[in-house]
């Protein structure tokens, strides 16, 4: 959460420029994604991105329900991003609110932009999100494994989802904030594409970005989530490889 | 915004609005690709609430009306004033609109307005303490929409954004003088849709439903970004988003010209 307006009296860069953790402006923290770590999903991944910590299912395609949801053309993708209580400093009172509400809509639409929900008429995919641990920039965390968790499910995709997050911190633009940055930031940028094409399926902003400051991030993003993409992809094949030594090859 | 049953359009419309726009570069209803339908605003429609608006967005309708009561602050910011955003989505308004706890659309407008407002400061909360970590003004603003017809973020952003400049703190309420409140600038979102790869500004309901994405951009008078939004399931391309962000540079202008002084 941010703490409106408050002044950072708080040094977050070092007389070399760095931040807090030894990061330079356009680094990003470490990132680890593994799949299909659960038995019961179809699909999972668990990611952890800085010290966010996020296990993700996937459902589906199963059939819709309620009945009334069903599309006759296409399946929906539904996503459900939800804080566990102990996941955040102070305990977070368990349940759906207004901005999980709004986090799940975002990330339900962009990946049923990369999902072939043409492929399944009346059906729908369920993909839960489980933030056990938050460090900032969840929604990007937890849509780039749900892209992750779909895929080892087995879901046919145009594309994986990949996301990353740039902010301002004491005027300078930054990728990837820190919870400490984030508290003291004073613009916010989460932003999602598909990488192969470059099409952004979520964007949000909150603060204030000059356009220039705007390009910066953007530009800094973009280039953030190629390194990202490739560890999606490593994880990936990494449990193929798994598999494929599990039948003796 | 609303997808269901209701939502199914002839196809013959379809054709027709998807037509206009790809050949002549002209919407169904005549419009320029970047121009917002009429704008009406009307302040202090509700003389009981602390400030308010009547807005009509071509025929989409909503009602803001500003409360403003003295309260507890947050604990973690004890020397700013609270505000809050709410928006109704009335079953008056569309079909398919129903009475009950607040809808995913209807809280993820709110939430878009809110950050416009918040983000570029327009509320100067710091002048809001009446006692220091024990009470401040906490600004309510609840938006009814009672006529649907396309974009509500810019019809409730303008209606919360007239509502507020025009409204008065009730300090004589705590034994002190009414005051009007402070305000240091006035946000204007503008949300496009994309129907086809070509993006229009402030879409009516129908071309609502035949786009594919949408995005809000929020600026203020220091041509600054304030608040960004992406919905819907479809996509933007970088470029188309860099335009979108020229566009509601220009559009706001616009928009702040017919805000209330």
């Amino acid at each position: 959460m941010r703490l409106l307006g408050t002044a950072s009296d708080k040094k977050l860069f070092d007389e070399n420029g760095l931040r807090l953790d030894g990061r330079s402006p356009g680094d990003l923290r470490p990132i680890r994604i593994e799949t299909d770590v659960l038995n019961r999903a179809d699909g999972s991944a668990f990611i952890e991105w800085g010290g966010n910590k996020i296990q993700v299912a996937v459902y589906g395609p199963r059939e819709a329900y309620p009945r009334h949801m069903q599309d006759i053309n296409q399946a929906f993708v539904r996503a459900r991003y939800n804080m566990a209580a102990f996941s955040v400093d102070e305990r977070k009172r368990p349940g759906p609110d207004r901005r999980s509400m709004e986090i799940s809509k975002v990330i339900s639409e962009a990946l049923q932009a990369a999902v072939m929900v043409e492929l399944f008429p009346r059906a729908q995919i369920d993909v839960f999100i489980e933030v056990l641990q938050a460090d900032a920039g969840t929604r990007i965390a937890g849509l780039t494994a749900s892209a992750v968790a779909l895929a080892a499910a087995g879901v046919p995709m145009r594309d994986l989802v990949v996301g990353c997050t740039a902010g301002k911190v004491d005027g300078k633009v930054v990728l990837d904030l820190s919870k400490e940055e984030d508290n003291f930031g004073q613009a916010d940028l989460p932003v999602a594409i598909m990488p192969k094409s470059g099409k952004v399926v979520l964007m949000q902003m909150d603060g204030d970005l000059s356009i220039d400051e705007f390009n910066e991030a953007t530009s800094m993003i973009f280039k953030a989530t190629e390194r990202i993409n490739q560890i999606q992809r490593d994880a990936l094949k990494k449990n193929y490889a798994n598999t494929a030594q599990d039948w003796g090859e | 915004m609303p997808r269901d049953e209701l939502d199914v359009m002839s196809e013959i419309k379809r054709n027709y609005i998807l037509q206009k726009i790809r050949k002549d570069g002209i919407r169904a209803d005549g419009r320029k690709l970047d121009e917002m339908r009429k704008v009406v605003i009307q302040t202090n429609f509700i003389p009981r609430a602390s400030g308010s608006a009547v807005v009509t967005l071509g025929r989409t309708k909503v009602v803001c009306g500003i409360k403003i009561e003295a309260g507890e602050p947050f604990p973690d910011t004890p020397n700013q004033g609270v505000l809050t955003t709410n928006v109704e989505l009335l079953p008056m308004a569309f079909p398919t609109f129903e009475a009950g706890p607040p809808s995913e659309d209807s809280i993820e407008i709110a939430r878009v307005v809110d950050r416009g407002i918040r983000e570029s400061k327009m509320i100067d909360l710091q002048k809001l303490v009446v006692e220091p970590a024990k009470q401040v003004w906490i600004v309510f603003i609840d938006i009814d929409v009672i006529d649907y017809d396309g974009n509500l973020i810019d019809a409730c952003t303008i209606a919360a954004v007239s509502a507020l400049a025009t409204a008065v703190v009730p300090a004589s309420t705590i034994g002190q003088k009414d005051f009007p409140l402070p305000i240091t600038c006035r946000p204007a979102s503008v949300t496009m849709v994309k129907i086809d790869n070509i993006v229009v500004v402030d879409p009516d309901l129908e071309e609502e439903q035949i786009a594919s994405a949408r995005l809000t951009v929020t600026m203020a008078e220091d041509g600054h970004l304030k608040a960004m939004q992406k919905g819907e399931p479809g996509f933007f391309t970088f470029e188309e988003i860099q335009k979108a962000i020229k566009t509601s540079s220009d559009v706001g202008n616009q928009i702040r010209d017919i805000y209330p002084k």
